[in-house]
């Protein structure tokens, strides 16, 4: 141990010299050009190929996207007629509405009802009051498109992740070919889905939609395996002694059984359906993720504001609905009646919808908030921003330039000046101390891809930006989590923040940041430690509080102070989970780096967002796949690093 | 006993796990305990051969890793075993079909878990006539089936709970209902009262063999409880390491251990609860007796009234009777002295 302790240590000691006092030689610095497969251009061949030529039989792939794509438009322009457009007559500015869509009065009263019967009034009144205010706050008729996006994709990425995650559960090879798809797609950044989606859907919401679907259903499959797995042996065996045919197995007694873990997977799909409807505006999704967009590139400051806001309160809604319907406790006594009697929200509801429909063409009010009536914060934002910069410009600027100067820089020219071969060898060392051979040789596979893609100095970018934002946000985050394990009305506050923080699509961390800090390297950095904070706090606190009471106790009887019983106690068994944490926030924070090429860095991300901007599938692929080597090298090395820690623990 | 019909034989059962453990077993092979161990195997099920006759409640007692759950899963062959016979009313399950596996369990079989294994979306009624639901059965012939079983076990008034509203002692109630609201021939009970309290487990076997004499079911009960094997069962067998060691009356087994590993067992079991008067009786009678007693009464259940008579009784067994009993006998087998 003591030898290995050395080692590390004079590994750390030669990096800094090599980057403080050696001129390494140009091909040993960055990987030569000699070395480069062209993998971009290949990738482009194969979706040339794809989309021209290739063919399953008689049909063509390019057939089967767009029969695929008029499979979903078909329920998406039937749900965007009940939110958004009604029935019209005729084309363009001389359409004239024959039947108006749901009114915003229906669209809130549902929304209450629904939060009723998930939970409680309380829960109603919220999901309401939130509703109402993207009526109020002119947000209305984005916010429907947005939720029309979600609408179609949560229900097909549910179904589509339930179907493979029973196949995945009952056929062992189907699992074996989906975990590691399942892995890439998990840390694969979400541009660089858009990018071969761009190609063969083309521009516009339906595109938008497949590409949310995709991104989405991941999870669900995972939470299905997951659920179905853990369904009691006990009870396949029941169902196996009741002579049940596998089909009422799966139906009767292990979806059932498994629901309440399936709901959790229901909520994380809503969650990140929202999160890539936003993105997936830049392929045309229009709706909320499009008024942000446009307002960052015009630096509209209120509009931007305004939007992020929307976009929280939908955030909110879906997140705080879904997880009361996961948790729901189904009532013990059915109601007795006929059909209105044992439906009364349904009933209001559906009486609330065609009463305001109807009333809504004497009364326009009940169908559209009147435009008079709309409250815009749009010049209280600009203001705020203006006051801000104009009266602490130089207090931010100076914020801004010590931690360019005396973090971000020195990280960056040290990450630059390292040479290549030697950072390979480091890593791959460490892979075979952690893991073995196997583990050391991935590594090093996943290392030569990036060597060999070109895209050196752009992934060393993408590293300096992504372990300076994780160290600061696990310096930031591990604190807050013991504050929130250790005193109880911090971490329901903390828990709070946390909660909403997480729901919030990635796009929405920008506005601020570039409010108040312009584009570059330091405004990403905050971004990206906003975005990545969640785990660290969620998962130190989760730690801390799931070591066993009578460890705590132990350690009471020791003698130990409160101070004694968190560092000696506490902190050492927090360990492994806190690793695991700080694997979610590396995740986390590639994921929102690659976002932040929006505002300007200058790493892999921006080369997917380039790509994206010139539908360039190869190069876009060629760097979301080396986003997502990065990504799994951490995931691994730490992973393995976090099982070590907890098996060392269960030993003792 | 012997002269009742077998309802369900075993011959030579085993399962093996591991890589390859069809190999071990090729040729009508008997591969020992150190072959498959060797070998990188794990013999779960050893060349297992039992007979349970018709009406019988047959304990496999084992202690936890024993192998008992994975033979009464190989019997109902949830586990499909390695090699082997298993013979239910002359037919081998090993060929059925799936087809004629699904109608052997809807009809013919019943499953009590340890864990009870209920279904926490439904109610009790819905639990016990899920059964019923899987065969098709229309809703108002099975909930009315479904009623009488539930009164079978004492839960009349809780048709509409669910079973997290439930007791432990309460949940398994259900599963007993549940496993035999199809009127199966042969329940097996996977250690149903494992997980219940003491008290709780007591009132359980009551209930178990009250239950058992209305139905008279040919039963297969797995527990790792020897006290609770011996209050149940007509006969018992011990299994360890997957292979049986000894198959007997609880009598029997006291009495004659067949290895150390049984008499280890036995050893603290009060002799009073398995010997019967049958057993202690000697031939021949004295002028007079105090009454006459049934050879398969246990001694814990008369000792009281041979004690306080003061005098022989006569012992006899399907009407005759076969000799007396003498208090001081009794006594010994009551203090442990003999026997």
């Amino acid at each position: 141990m003591t030898l290995w302790r050395g080692i590390w240590a004079g590994i750390a000691l030669i990096a800094l010299g090599l980057t403080i006092f050696a001129t390494v030689p140009a091909g040993w610095l960055w990987p030569p050009q000699a070395m480069h497969l062209p993998f971009a251009a290949w990738l482009s061949a194969g979706m040339k190929w794809l989309t021209d030529s290739a063919a399953i039989g008689p049909v063509t792939v390019k057939g089967l996207t767009r029969a695929f794509a008029t499979l979903i438009e078909a329920p998406y322009e039937v749900v965007k007629v009940l939110l958004v457009d009604g029935i019209t007559e005729g084309k363009g500015r001389r359409a004239t509405t024959i039947i108006p869509p749901l009114s915003w009065v229906a669209v809130t009263v549902a929304a209450v009802a629904l939060g009723h019967y998930a939970r409680s009034i309380w829960l109603g009144l919220l999901a309401g009051a939130l509703m109402a205010y993207l009526a109020i706050f002119g947000q209305w008729d984005s916010a429907m498109v947005t939720l029309a996006s979600i609408a179609i994709a949560v229900p097909l990425g549910v179904v589509g992740g339930v179907v493979q995650g029973i196949a995945a559960w009952r056929w062992r090879w189907v699992e074996r070919v989906l975990t590691p798809i399942l892995d890439l797609m998990q840390t694969i950044p979400t541009f660089a889905f858009l990018v071969p989606i761009l190609v063969l859907f083309g521009f516009g919401p339906v595109a938008a939609l497949l590409a949310t679907i995709i991104y989405a259903m991941p999870p669900m499959v995972r939470v299905t395996v997951v659920a179905l797995r853990a369904v009691p042996s006990e009870i396949v065996d029941f169902a196996n002694m009741a002579g049940c045919t596998p089909w009422q197995r799966m139906r009767k007694v292990m979806l059932p059984v498994a629901l309440p873990d399936l709901m959790v997977g229901v909520n994380q799909v809503i969650m990140l359906s929202l999160n890539m409807v936003i993105i997936a505006s830049m392929i045309g999704a229009g709706g909320l993720g499009a008024d942000v967009l446009e307002s960052l590139r015009r630096l509209n400051i209120g509009g931007g504001v305004e939007a992020g806001l929307a976009i929280t309160a939908l955030a909110v809604v879906l997140d705080r609905l879904s997880q009361a319907m996961s948790e729901r406790v189904a009532r013990s006594e059915p109601r007795k009646g006929n059909w209105w009697r044992r439906h009364p929200r349904t009933t209001i509801v559906l009486a609330v919808t065609l009463a305001t429909g109807a009333l809504g063409y004497l009364i326009p009010a009940l169908q559209d908030w009147p435009k008079a009536w709309q409250i815009t914060t749009k010049p209280f934002w600009s203001d705020l921003i203006a006051h801000i910069n104009v009266n602490y410009f130089d207090q931010l600027e100076a914020v801004r330039v010590w931690f360019l100067e005396t973090l971000l820089l020195p990280v960056k020219r040290f990450f630059l000046a390292l040479p290549w071969p030697f950072l390979l060898a480091v890593l791959t060392l460490a892979g075979w101390r952690l893991g073995g051979l196997r583990l050391a040789a991935l590594v090093l596979a996943l290392g030569l891809f990036i060597a060999a893609s070109g895209l050196w100095e752009q992934a060393m970018i993408t590293v300096y930006l992504c372990g300076l934002s994780v160290v600061l946000a696990m310096v930031i985050g591990v604190p807050l989590g013991i504050l929130a394990a250790s005193n109880q009305t911090a971490g329901r506050i903390i828990g709070t923040v946390v909660d909403t923080l997480q729901t919030l699509p990635s796009f929405v961390y920008l506005i601020p940041v570039v409010m108040l800090f312009r584009v570059g390297d330091f405004s990403a950095m905050i971004a990206v430690v906003l975005f990545a904070l969640v785990p660290a706090v969620k998962y130190t606190a989760h730690g801390l509080r799931s070591v066993p009471a009578e460890l705590i106790e132990a350690g009471v009887v020791c003698g130990c102070t409160r101070g004694q019983i968190l560092r000696k106690v506490r902190l050492p068994m927090a360990v492994p989970m806190i690793l695991l944490g700080l694997n979610q926030t590396i995740l986390l924070a590639l994921s929102m780096l690659v976002i932040t090429a929006l505002v300007g860095t200058r790493d892999l991300g921006q080369e997917v967002y380039a790509a994206l901007a010139t539908a360039d599938v190869g190069r876009g692929l060629v760097a979301g796949l080396a986003v997502a080597a990065i990504a799994i090298i951490a995931d691994r090395l730490i992973g393995v690093a976090a099982s070590r820690a907890r098996a060392k623990l269960a030993a003792t | 006993m012997t002269e009742r019909p077998v309802k369900l034989a075993c011959r030579h059962v085993w399962k093996i796990y591991g890589p390859h453990p069809e190999r071990l077993l090729a040729g009508g092979a008997v591969p020992t305990m150190e072959e498959i161990r060797q070998s990188d195997h794990v013999g779960a099920v050893r060349d297992v051969t039992l007979e349970v006759a018709e009406g019988e409640i047959f304990v496999i007692m084992g202690l936890s890793g024993s192998g008992k759950s994975t033979l009464v899963r190989c019997l109902s062959r949830l586990i499909e075993p390695t090699g082997g016979e298993i013979l239910y009313d002359g037919e081998d399950l090993l060929k059925a079909s799936p087809a004629r596996m699904i109608e052997i369990r809807r009809h013919r079989m019943g499953m009590v878990f340890q864990h009870f294994a209920l279904l926490p979306h439904l109610t009790v009624l819905e639990n016990v006539a899920f059964p019923l639901e899987i065969q098709g059965m229309d809703r108002a012939a099975r909930e009315a089936r479904a009623r009488e079983v539930v009164q079978l076990v004492g839960l009349q008034g809780r048709e509409g709970n669910y079973p997290r509203q439930l007791s432990g002692g309460q949940q398994q109630r259900v599963g007993i209902a549940r496993s035999l609201a199809v009127e199966p021939d042969l329940w097996f009970l996977d250690e149903p009262f494992s997980a219940l309290d003491p008290l709780i487990r007591r009132e359980m076997q009551e209930e178990f063999l009250r239950i058992q004499r209305q139905l008279k079911k040919t039963i297969i009960f797995i527990t790792h409880d020897f006290d609770e094997a011996i209050r149940l069962a007509d006969r018992i067998a011990i299994i360890k390491d997957g292979a049986v060691v000894q198959v007997a009356t609880p009598e029997d087994l006291v009495l004659a251990p067949a290895n150390d590993y049984v008499a280890a067992f036995t050893a603290h079991v009060t002799r009073s609860k398995v010997v019967t008067l049958g057993r202690l009786a000697v031939a021949g009678l004295p002028d007079s007796v105090a009454g006459t007693l049934p050879g398969a009464a246990r001694i814990e259940e008369v000792a009281e009234r041979i004690v306080s008579a003061d005098a022989p009784f006569a012992v006899e067994r399907d009407g005759q009777v076969i000799g007396h009993v003498t208090p001081a006998a009794v006594i010994s087998v009551l203090i442990g002295r003999s026997a």
